[in-house]
């Protein structure tokens, strides 16, 4: 009776002195209850976590729609100095969602970068590139400054003091119906005026910053 | 290694024998209610041996030298409860709304609820008072020498709780929804974003999108009064248990006294 009893014992678990363990028995019983208790616990707190992080991260990956919003007619903007208008970049939330731009037609004489049918009117962002404080045109010195860290940029939006990393960004435009101006998404760009997809304040574009700070993932170009 | 004897408990809180010629049934009120608060204790002790655990964290042995610069950590934990207190009665009034509410329910508390101006105050200047004792609290264990062995530990959980006390404060900071609220925020989030590579993702995690959005106002809501407290305040637990656990440290001046064998052994 006895050497049937050794034979009957799992290999597996010969050491272990545990009783009752039969042959062919890969785990013991115990350890498979641990195992299934904490993989369920797991799975559990999982199954809330987990929809709990992508509900929370989610609005980083959600592309948003191009909003276009006339402001004005084209004999309203001249060549050489700009017109503020307030434009909404996020509906709903009321002044928090508007912001100002400054617009001017494009003058061919100063205006060297890319033309295309989105810029023949020049709109800048009222957003400093440095921090994100809003500039304002003074017209006298024909500079935007900035007040919060002492930001200037000159007449194309270059930055030709202070902190600011990178040119102010600028927003597509178009002429609809021959007469009305409408301004569209923002792009950035860099100090040759390189059009790349919008980028907060505070990100340089020249150089390695373009790869030091990537673009939304699901920024996409009009 | 020999074990320390435990710590006395204070004579006002042991129970006396009662005295047998005044067991007449005359006992007077006082002492009925001093009875009943001690059957009280011990039922709720003897069912989870509490006491033991509060003799241990109050009736702890302190160094020689123990000063007023020791009361700090105390101080930055009374200014932790009351924010919590009072930002649960704000959060009575407070209206997430960026279209025009949360900065309307602000100034209702502000100018129209009683005793609003008041709590509203001690939340906001004790946001101040509670950053400035973090960093006092901290140059004193820096400059006492506290961090060291064994308390390595408890200086990084203090790191912590500094970092979500900065936290607490930015998010907080954006509630009032009025002009220097907006444009701090759009710079701090500005500011997280200049971390190369994961800044961006930061700053759109911050904002619950692109631009400053429809529920960037409730997301930092949220973090300012449920994830943070919570980890506040586990946090500090666990940074008052190694205080107990460990004990506090001497100051740095403190000379310690040679034992007798060796006093002896000079002579």
């Amino acid at each position: 009776m006895t050497d049937k009893h050794e034979q009957q014992k799992s290999k597996y678990t010969l050491d272990r002195n545990i009783p009752g363990a039969f042959e062919g028995e890969t785990v013991t019983r115990r350890r498979f209850m641990t195992g299934t208790a904490n993989g369920l616990g797991f799975a559990a707190a999982m199954s809330f976590t987990l929809p709990a992080l992508g509900f929370a991260i989610g609005p980083i990956f959600k592309s948003t729609p191009h909003r276009w919003e006339t402001v004005g007619t084209i004999d309203q903007f001249p060549e050489n100095n700009y017109v503020p208008v307030v434009v909404t970049l996020t509906p709903g939330i009321g002044e928090a969602g508007k912001t100002t731009v400054y617009m001017r037609k494009r003058n061919p004489a100063i205006d060297t970068d890319p033309y295309d049918r989105n810029t023949r009117y020049i709109a800048l962002t009222s957003r400093c590139s440095h921090l994100g404080c809003p500039v304002r045109w003074v017209d006298a010195a024909e500079r935007f400054i900035c007040p919060c860290h002492g930001g200037v940029y000159d007449l194309l939006g270059v930055p030709v003091g202070g902190p600011p990393v990178r040119p102010l960004d600028r927003f597509y435009t178009r002429v609809v119906d021959g007469i009305y101006v409408q301004v569209g998404p923002r792009f950035s760009v860099n100090s040759e005026l390189r059009r790349f997809s919008p980028r907060d304040s505070g990100e340089p574009l020249d150089g390695i910053g373009q790869y030091l700070y990537p673009s939304r993932p699901t920024a996409q170009k009009p | 290694m020999p074990k320390l004897p435990a710590p006395p408990i204070p004579s006002p809180l042991k129970a006396p024998p009662s005295r047998p010629g005044e067991g007449d049934g005359k006992t007077p009120p006082a002492d009925h209610a001093k009875h009943a608060g001690i059957t009280v204790v011990d039922w709720v002790d003897e069912r989870t041996s509490l006491s033991g655990a509060a003799r241990w964290m109050m009736f702890r042995k302190v160094p020689k030298g123990t000063n007023w610069f020791y009361t700090l950590g105390s101080a930055t934990m009374f200014a932790f409860l009351s924010q919590a207190v009072t930002g649960v009665f704000l959060a009575m009034y407070y209206r997430p709304d960026p279209a025009g509410g949360a900065y309307e329910s602000i100034r209702y508390v502000t100018n129209d609820v009683f005793l609003g101006q008041f709590v509203r105050g001690m939340h906001k200047w004790g946001s101040s008072v509670m950053v400035i004792l973090v960093f006092l609290h901290m140059g004193r264990t820096f400059f006492f020498g506290a961090y060291k062995y064994p308390r390595e530990l408890n200086w990084v959980i203090g790191v912590v709780l500094l970092i979500l006390t900065m936290v607490m404060s930015f998010t907080g900071y954006l509630l009032p929804f009025d002009q220097r609220a907006y444009w701090a925020t759009v710079v701090g989030v500005n500011i997280n974003g200049t971390g190369p590579l994961l800044g961006p993702y930061l700053s759109d995690f911050l904002r619950g999108g692109p631009e400053f959005g429809a529920t960037t106002l409730s997301r930092f809501y949220a973090i300012h009064m449920l994830l943070i407290p919570g980890a506040l305040a586990a946090l500090i637990g666990a940074h008052l248990y190694l205080v107990a656990k460990l004990g506090t440290s001497a100051p740095p001046w403190a000379k310690a006294e040679p034992s007798k064998e060796l006093q002896e052994a000079e002579v």
